[in-house]
């Protein structure tokens, strides 16, 4: 059947053929803007489903790439090659189901150039779904470097009063490192003979090679996650971006770095991997600990939020880096989780901003007295984001650490201190805006959420509390995969001795 | 050879589009003066209508070979190079038409030097001899002096006339005391028969002289780092149309001269004109990333930009292979295309005042006032950024695996970090039209323009999907016939 055989191509491409039509709609009328969002609504709701369809398709117990395409394209080295399994799946649903949020929140937050700002999120949906879900490095690269366009757009375009430094910082930062991995992609290309990401996967890297390789990778892929300490430019971006911008920037993009360092750096490069673990041991604790810290002293909400996902994804890094089962597993989970949690606290942000239009913490107080229903769903993502035993947030910490703990004790035990200082920085946020009185003027006339922002909102505190008591959908869905990538992991290393000796 | 293969017609085909060329021009030149009431737009018409026939002899009749006693070559690679030169003449020709008037390009001339100067580049292009070469050379470059000083009484116009003129002529005095040193060290002047009397162990010191000297008579011609100086002034003083055709067509036929000298000639002796190209590309790519982030003036930055992109298409000929060579073939068509998509929106651009728009900052707030002006000129920027999935990064994909190929690291890592600080002065553009609030009204822009915009932006982000593929293979149809 056509649509079963091109499924994954027909996810990641549905959203530009959405972008299309809206370039064909006429004029800027409140008619054609009307016409423009539902029509972007209906598109990444199908895209939704489909990707949904494919998630349920989807055989778990096979580690293996399924729903495999492959075609010749450009030249003899690139081609157009698509294929999931258990690492990249969750991405692909991920990815679509936030976009219909990110479109139905737009209602409220944006109202200058609107068909542009959805063609640019469409296009932006396309390059994403289409990073996780290819099976060639250099359409990978296409796809990873060319979401920097819509983003570089979003952020200067639609963003706030210092926006054009903050994504010129994007920018710069992104794609400084993501050029060093071109070079390393074209350098895997001719020691390996090709692009497809199968084969390079089978394909033994020699030692020193593979230590070139990694930094490479490692360039874009740290810049990406981000981690300390190239974790500059994500402050800013977030700060300034519009909502939307925000909420794909915390729960997708960045998300792209941790997906590139398990299928490409764990995957392919295990000996440098494991030569680099105590590196990125470092960089990971300096950043649960430290970018923990900056978050407590932060006044603007957003800031602080963006400085909690450098902190977040500090656990991701060194689960991914054991190399254990349990710490890649907790990685993905933790990405999942983030992705969702992160996206929900930049829309519960981006609901009160578009009230007040301030992110000073300092501005709001006792929303609680004026929003219950809004301080109900503000304190289930504090509360995830937290980590707190029950919701979404809690496995993946849980997992990375127990990986981490069979590796390096030590780096456990620093990054348990980071799970404290989250706990602090996070309750005492919800304090100061949603508890005590309610003495602002400003605040007087507040309103709780509309219909719209629920809709956005209560399905995902229903999924994080879900994932939390239940988390089985998707750690199931990327056992078999984990268990192959940890193992060949672990045989690399245990070989690597052997083949030392053996030279000499 | 001998001298038999001139006896008939038809034994001339692969010379057909140059002759139809020199003899068409010449029409067109009685033409214009002999039949009264002949505007220029009729003339510039038949100069387009030619150079296109000129491209479909190219095309539908194609055939190789050697004439003239060995100093005329076509083969695959003459023939992808002479159909972008051909395109991006008759493409600026096109764009001209529009501003002709207050470019001062409005005689019949100006179409008639711009034939002349393109006969002189397929010349160029197809030369097997270092005569030959010359011959072509200089009748694109004598042309071009004219038609860069064609405004007259413009102080700048006639400045950068004889600035291109005096470097012009030092650099192709360069070129000849170049050749004259090759000849007396190999007693040959064609280029394929040079090949054979240079061996890498007993090369001469005088000969690596005389290939010095040609390479760097080259140079001069595509505007490579240290050979540029010319450029961004020529580029700012000459008529904007004219900066169009310049950029366009001539980078093309003195890059393949680069390209068939270093390969054909002296390929037995890579190391040596290697490390000069990487030399020239690194310098190139540098020195443009670099000096165009001060440029306010519009064509002094597109100037810089052509600068940096030379740099990025020696990448491809520095690894000496045929895979670079293809690389360098791609890139030149997709810059070509390129820069006739930023010129036709430069020419067409201006404000309601009728001033045109020379400089950066007024561009401010296109993006709100002529979205479809704007969102062209914003995707060539990031294009020539070399970002996927337009064109740009394909071009740059070829020539750095290329380039990794050979293990040139070095000048892979640099390249691609100039392409990271060349971003800055492409970006500026985009923030200006999109992030800045509007301080003029703009005029719309002609419909001839707004047409080679349409498809200059369509190739540009389509190419994946639609010609990346035909032109990868062209390309390396083309690069093989070389080696």
């Amino acid at each position: 059947m056509i649509l079963s055989d091109h499924l994954l191509t027909l996810i990641t491409l549905l959203p530009t053929l959405g972008a299309l039509i809206l370039l064909a709609i006429p004029g800027h009328s409140p008619a054609a803007i009307q016409l423009s969002r539902t029509v972007s609504l209906a598109v990444t709701l199908v895209t939704a489903g489909l990707s949904l369809w494919l998630w349920a398709q989807f055989d778990a117990t096979n580690p293996g790439f399924q729903f495999v395409e492959n075609y010749a394209w450009i030249g003899e080295s690139i081609g157009w090659r698509m294929g999931v399994d258990g690492i990249s799946i969750l991405f692909i649903p991920l990815t679509a189901v936030l976009m219909p949020a990110v479109i139905i929140a737009s209602v409220n937050s944006v109202h200058s150039r609107v068909k542009e700002y959805l063609v640019v999120f469409l296009v932006l949906e396309t390059f994403m779904l289409g990073a996780f879900a290819t099976l060639d490095l250099a359409v990978f690269y296409v796809f990873f470097e060319g979401t920097l366009i819509p983003m570089f757009l979003i952020i200067g375009i639609w963003g706030g009063a210092r926006r054009i430094q903050a994504t010129y910082k994007f920018f710069f930062y992104s794609f400084t490192g993501t050029v060093l991995m071109l070079i390393a992609i074209m350098a895997m290309f001719w020691q390996a003979g090709t692009l497809d990401i199968q084969k390079l996967l089978q394909f033994r890297f020699a030692p020193e090679v593979q230590t070139w390789l990694w930094i490479g990778f490692f360039a874009s892929f740290a810049v990406k996650m981000p981690m300390w300490p190239f974790h500059r430019w994500l402050p800013e971006a977030h700060v300034e971006a519009p909502t939307g911008g925000s909420v794909i920037l915390a729960a997708i993009l960045l998300k792209l770095g941790g997906y590139g360092f398990i299928r490409f750096s764990l995957a392919m490069f295990p000996l440098a991997s494991a030569q680099f673990s105590t590196f990125m041991f470092v960089l990971s604790v300096a950043a649960i600990v430290l970018t923990s810290l900056i978050a407590l002293v932060q006044t603007d909400m957003k800031k602080l939020i963006a400085y909690s996902s450098v902190a977040h994804m500090g656990f991701v890094t060194m689960g991914i880096f054991s190399g254990t089962v349990q710490g890649v597993h907790g990685a993905i989970f933790q990405m999942i989780s983030h992705g969702i949690v992160s996206a929900a606290l930049f829309f519960t942000v981006g609901v009160v901003y578009d009230r007040l239009h301030t992110r000073e913490i300092s501005a709001y107080g006792g929303l609680v007295e004026r929003m219950p229903r809004y301080a109900f769903a503000f304190m289930v993502f504090t509360m995830a984001n937290v980590g707190l035993p029950g919701t979404s947030g809690f496995v993946g910490e849980f997992l990375t650490m127990f990986g981490v703990f069979q590796v390096n004790t030590w780096v456990a035990f620093f990054a348990a201190f980071g799970v404290i200082f989250s706990a602090a920085y996070g309750l005492w946020l919800y304090r100061r805006v949603v508890f005590g009185a309610l003495t602002k003027e400003s605040l007087k006339g507040i309103l709780d959420l509309d219909r719209r922002e629920a809709l956005v909102l209560m399905p995902m505190v229903v999924l994080t509390i879900l994932f939390g008591f239940y988390p089985a959908p998707i750690l199931d869905a990327t056992a078999a995969s984990v268990n192959v990538v940890a193992q060949t992991f672990a045989t690399a290393i245990g070989a690597a001795p052997a083949v030392v000796g053996s030279a000499q | 050879m001998s001298s038999s293969d001139v006896l008939s017609f038809s034994a001339l085909a692969p010379a057909y589009p140059e002759l139809l060329l020199a003899g068409g021009a010449v029409l067109v030149l009685l033409i214009a003066l002999f039949v009264k009431g002949l505007g220029h737009r009729a003339v510039a018409a038949l100069a387009i209508l030619l150079l296109v026939g000129a491209l479909g002899v190219l095309l539908l009749v194609p055939a190789d070979g050697v004439l003239f006693n060995g100093v005329f070559v076509v083969d695959a690679f003459a023939r992808f190079m002479k159909v972008l030169v051909l395109g991006g003449a008759a493409a600026s020709l096109l764009i001209a038409l529009p501003a002709a008037h207050e470019h001062g390009i409005d005689k019949f001339e100006y179409s008639v030097l711009v034939l002349l100067s393109t006969l002189g580049m397929v010349v160029m292009v197809s030369a097997n001899d270092l005569m030959s070469l010359y011959v072509g050379l200089e009748l694109q470059s004598l042309a071009l002096y004219v038609i860069a000083a064609m405004k007259r009484d413009d102080p700048r116009a006639t400045e950068a006339g004889l600035k291109y003129f005096v470097l012009g002529a030092l650099s192709s005095g360069m070129l000849l005391y170049g050749a004259s040193l090759v000849y007396g060290f190999t007693g040959t002047t064609q280029l394929d028969q040079i090949v054979k009397a240079v061996v890498l162990d007993t090369r001469s010191i005088g000969l690596v002289f005389g290939m010095v000297f040609l390479l760097a008579g080259i140079a001069f011609k595509i505007s490579a780092v240290p050979f540029h100086m010319w450029t961004p002034d020529v580029y700012e003083g000459a008529p904007t149309p004219v900066t169009a055709f310049l950029a366009a067509a001539p980078k093309v036929a003195a890059m393949a001269l680069m390209i068939r000298v270093t390969t054909v000639s002296f390929g037995s002796i890579t190391r040596d004109w290697q490390q000069i190209i990487i030399f020239l590309s690194i310098a190139s790519m540098v020195l443009a990333a670099f000096a165009a982030i001060g440029q306010q003036n519009l064509k002094r930055l597109l100037a810089y930009s052509s600068i940096g992109h030379v740099g990025f298409a020696l990448v491809g000929l520095s690894s000496g292979t045929t895979l670079g060579v293809e690389g360098v073939a791609i890139y030149m068509a997709i810059y070509v295309a390129m820069t006739v998509g930023i010129f036709a929106a430069v020419i067409g651009l201006r404000t309601t005042d009728g001033k045109p728009v020379e400089t950066i900052d007024g561009l401010s707030g296109l993006g709100q006032q002529r979205p479809f002006t704007a969102a062209i000129i914003g995707v060539l920027m990031f294009s020539l950024i070399g970002l996927p999935p337009l064109a740009g990064f394909f071009a740059k994909w070829q020539v750095f695996l290329a380039a990794v190929e050979q293990n040139l690291f070095v000048l892979a890592v640099i390249g691609v970090l100039a392409s990271a600080v060349s971003a800055f002065y492409y970006l500026r553009i985009i923030k200006v039209m999109y992030f800045d609030e509007p301080v003029a009204e703009f005029r719309a822009v002609p419909g001839e323009l707004v047409a080679v915009m349409g498809v200059v932006g369509f190739f540009v982000v389509s190419y994946f999907a639609t010609l990346g593929g035909p032109l990868a293979a062209a390309a390396k149809t083309a690069a093989e016939s070389l080696f």
